[in-house]
């Protein structure tokens, strides 16, 4: 259905008595997405999405899409859109809110995109303080190509390319990007959260309009990480798969708040993370 | 009227400078001009050399391998360009740190001790312009007018209040400059 | 700014004429020998005067995503590099082209291959009309052999560039950027305006306003049968370039036995030894190539017709030639002279390879 007819239903089933309790954003546009049941993909657009629209931002966006599962973003936001090479994403962010300055301007990237290829420009356009919002999704695969090892699979997690599991020896460790950056100057709100249930989906959505407020406030960058599972590369069910992902993504990439207003929050130990990489046993 | 010089010697030495004051000269008097510099590691501190072209035609190249004018200012440049000024042409030089003459017979040589001249007379930094005053007393391609254009349009402003020091150290190598072979 | 006359390098010349010709932005990494035109625009400040961006960049990867970013919201943005830099935007000159982005990129080449050299070579012809990146698709590449070309090249690569909504590339080398001439500077074209930018790149992602569908910029398409079709668009803007944008010179070609074709500064080198070899009473013609893509095949062939021979001569191992054989379907002696590796032939050179391999 176009977004006219939903309108004219919607209304129509006010008139019958009917109470409002979830509608689709009319920031998302009515293509059907290509991503997998389950996946954390389509809730976290669905989030950006309400975002824009709650703060009547939709004809000021520029959104960013990356190479990976979620390289044809741009079919499902109702707003101006440009596809990256892989990893470039935020090079173009800078330079699109650098001459279009009253734009909200964020990128959208998988780990692979982020963490892998497209590191030194994540780690620059951080370090310079870009007013832009990065939005970082991160399920430990590479999803788009088939299953294979991104920078975050974990130690033991077995992938396309790591079909015995990731080994320190040979694959080195787990790629804590989201710490990393949040020891930049340039970074002013730094956050993982995870969309696995409703509670979890509520914080997510509070983080990333945060993230887009401090744009408007020309605060500096804002990167969101949102643990999400891979059900289809991780070769689980989707129920199966968050439980994984509880179990196993969250001891390595805790989730919660670690960089507010420009600075570290008390209780996260970056330091600690540095040195400490839990084993994770796949079956 | 086309004059082609190489102008060569020690990086520091003022030699890009002294060529790109001679040609804004040519520019304000309306000339075609050329300034092709070598670059790189050689700016570092090595030898430096630059190609200044003045001449009344549109200027092919701006790389040429002969050269009207020679103006030597250390003997690894003697040694290298002594041979590239064409038959008849001219080489000027400075005798300081000189070991070995030039040797050509079918070409003018004159010498100017400007370095000497400049550290006497404790105007150093000016020591370019002397070799330049050398140069224009033997080939006055550019009137005297433009070359103080030249010089307002080389310097940056804050230093234009050296200018005069400059007119004078061109006058000092006009006094300066001595025949050692003259055809 | 009004006209002035003044003396000024190649790099200079690249970096004054962007802030002339209203470019909004400038994304650059350094390397010799292009660095002054970066240094240039550092110094002149441009975002306090028409309000250009400039930034320098973390990689040349990341100055041509830049541009991409930039370029893709409708606005003038270009970046400049040199030969190995050039290399490591390839990448992004093909998404570039694949999205339809008008922008400038500028080459200063130097020796190669590898880290090479950092003197002046003309060895990525092949890169810059042949490629470079994957796919079918080209540069419009101008070939600047003055430092008023360079300077005028950059106002003819917007209006080239946002015409076809295509990349333009002005291909020079280490000796046009180092060497200092001539210049007569432009008045000042100011930035695009809001209305203008909206007028001139209807297609640009700059915040979608309520009546129009969202812009997407992308060189994607998973449709291979739509693919084939963006592709038969993207050959059939090429040929119209072909047909209407070649541009070339001809010097002492009426009554020439022999000619010369080259470009940049290989074209100012044969320029002189065309005039030893006129004094010699030797008829030798120059054909001076401007755009290399389109390259002026026709022109060449007409030309070609009434001459005993060809030499080509680039700073390359031969590269050039190969489009001059095609021109003229081998129809006539054709040899190649060249220096490379950042080595700069003499006009005498030049004239002894006339002689020794077409006259003889």
């Amino acid at each position: 259905m176009a977004n006219t007819d939903i309108e004219a239903r919607k209304q129509e089933l006010l008139n019958q008595g009917y109470t409002e309790v979830y509608t689709r954003t009319k920031v998302l546009t009515d293509a059907v997405m290509h991503y997998c049941p389950g996946c954390g993909h389509g809730t976290t657009h669905r989030l950006v999405a309400e975002v824009i629209d709650e703060m009547g931002i939709q004809d000021q966006v520029v959104g960013v899409s990356p190479v990976g599962c979620s390289v044809l973003a741009y079919n499902y936001f109702d707003v101006d859109f440009q596809e990256a090479a892989h990893g470039r994403a935020p090079a173009l962010a800078t330079a699109i809110k650098r001459l279009n300055p009253d734009t909200f301007v964020f990128t959208y990237q998988g780990d692979g995109d982020l963490a892998a290829i497209g590191t030194a420009e994540t780690i620059h356009a951080c370090n310079r303080g870009e007013n832009i919002t990065m939005i970082f999704v991160n399920n430990g695969i590479y999803g788009m190509t088939g299953g294979q090892m991104a920078p975050t699979t974990l130690i033991g997690m077995k992938s396309a390319t790591t079909p015995y599991g990731r080994r320190v020896d040979l694959n080195g460790y787990p790629l804590r990007i989201t710490e990393l950056i949040s020891t930049l100057p340039g970074t002013y709100y730094v956050t993982r959260q995870s969309v696995q249930t409703p509670a979890a989906v509520r914080k997510a959505k509070a983080a990333i309009r945060k993230a887009f407020e401090n744009q408007k406030l020309k605060k500096g960058l804002s990167f969101v990480e949102i643990l999400s599972n891979c059900n289809s590369g991780w070769k689980m069910t989707p129920v199966q798969a968050n439980k994984w992902m509880e179990d196993n993504m969250m001891p390595n990439y805790p989730v919660g708040d670690i960089k507010v207003d420009g600075k570290l929050v008390d209780n996260v130990d970056v330091a600690r993370l540095a040195v400490d990489h839990p084993l994770t046993v796949m079956q | 009227m086309t004059e082609e010089i190489i102008i060569a010697g020690f990086g520091g030495q003022g030699v890009l400078s002294m060529g790109k004051i001679l040609a804004y000269s040519g520019v304000m008097q309306d000339k075609e001009v050329s300034w092709m510099p070598s670059y790189g590691p050689e700016m570092r501190g090595g030898t430096a050399n630059v190609s200044v072209i003045i001449s009344d035609e549109r200027i092919s190249s701006p790389i040429i391998n002969t050269f009207d004018t020679a103006i030597i200012l250390n003997q690894q440049s003697l040694d290298k360009f002594e041979h590239s000024v064409k038959p008849g042409g001219l080489l000027i030089y400075d005798p300081n740190g000189i070991t070995h003459e030039p040797t050509r017979k079918d070409i003018n040589i004159y010498k100017i001790a400007a370095t000497a001249k400049a550290q006497e007379l404790g105007i150093s930094k000016v020591f370019n312009m002397v070799v330049l005053g050398g140069f224009l007393k033997l080939k006055p391609i550019v009137d005297k007018q433009y070359i103080h254009e030249g010089l307002e349009h080389s310097l940056p402003q804050r230093h234009w209040n050296l200018i005069p020091q400059n007119e004078e150290a061109i006058e000092i190598g006009k006094g300066l400059i001595e025949p050692v072979q003259v055809l | 700014m009004a006209k002035e006359l003044k003396l000024m390098k190649g790099n200079e010349a690249i970096a004054r004429a962007m802030i002339a010709s209203g470019t909004d932005g400038y994304f650059g990494y350094p390397i010799t020998p292009q660095s002054e035109v970066m240094e240039t625009l550092m110094a002149e400040k441009p975002w306090e005067d028409t309000g250009m961006v400039v930034l320098q960049a973390e990689s040349e990867m990341a100055s041509i995503n830049m541009v991409y970013g930039g370029a893709a919201t409708g606005k003038k943005v270009a970046t400049s590099s040199s030969s190995p830099g050039i290399s490591l935007m390839q990448e992004g000159l093909t998404y570039l082209a694949g999205a339809e982005i008008p922008c400038l990129v500028v080459n200063v080449m130097r020796g190669g291959p590898g880290l090479g050299t950092i003197q002046p070579s003309q060895s990525d012809y092949f890169q810059s009309v042949k490629g470079g990146g994957h796919g079918d698709y080209q540069l419009y590449t101008l070939a600047p052999a003055s430092v008023q070309e360079m300077y005028d090249f950059v106002f003819d690569a917007w209006d080239i560039a946002f015409k076809y909504r295509n990349p333009v590339l002005i291909l020079s080398d280490g000796a046009i950027g180092q060497c200092m001439e001539k210049l007569y500077t432009r008045d000042y074209v100011p930035r695009w305006t809001e209305e203008e930018r909206r007028k001139n790149a209807p297609w640009g992602t700059w915040g979608k306003p309520a009546n129009r569908p969202h812009n997407i910029i992308t060189s994607l398409e998973l449709d291979s049968a739509r693919q084939e079709v963006f592709n038969h668009k993207l050959q059939a803007k090429y040929a119209e370039m072909k047909e209407k944008e070649v541009r070339y010179e001809m010097l002492n070609c009426e009554d020439a036995e022999y000619i010369i074709v080259a470009y940049g500064s290989s074209s100012r080198i044969a320029m002189k030894a065309m005039q030893m070899a006129r004094e010699k009473g030797i008829k030798v013609g120059l054909f001076r190539l401007i755009t290399l893509f389109p390259f002026p095949s026709k022109q060449l062939a007409e030309v070609a017709k009434h001459v005993k021979g060809i030499l080509c001569v680039e700073m390359s191992a031969g590269q050039m030639i190969e489009d001059v054989k095609l021109a003229t379907n081998c129809g006539v002696k054709t040899e190649h002279f060249g220096r490379f590796g950042g080595i700069i032939p003499t006009p005498t050179e030049v004239l002894e390879a006339l002689e020794n391999k077409i006259i003889k």
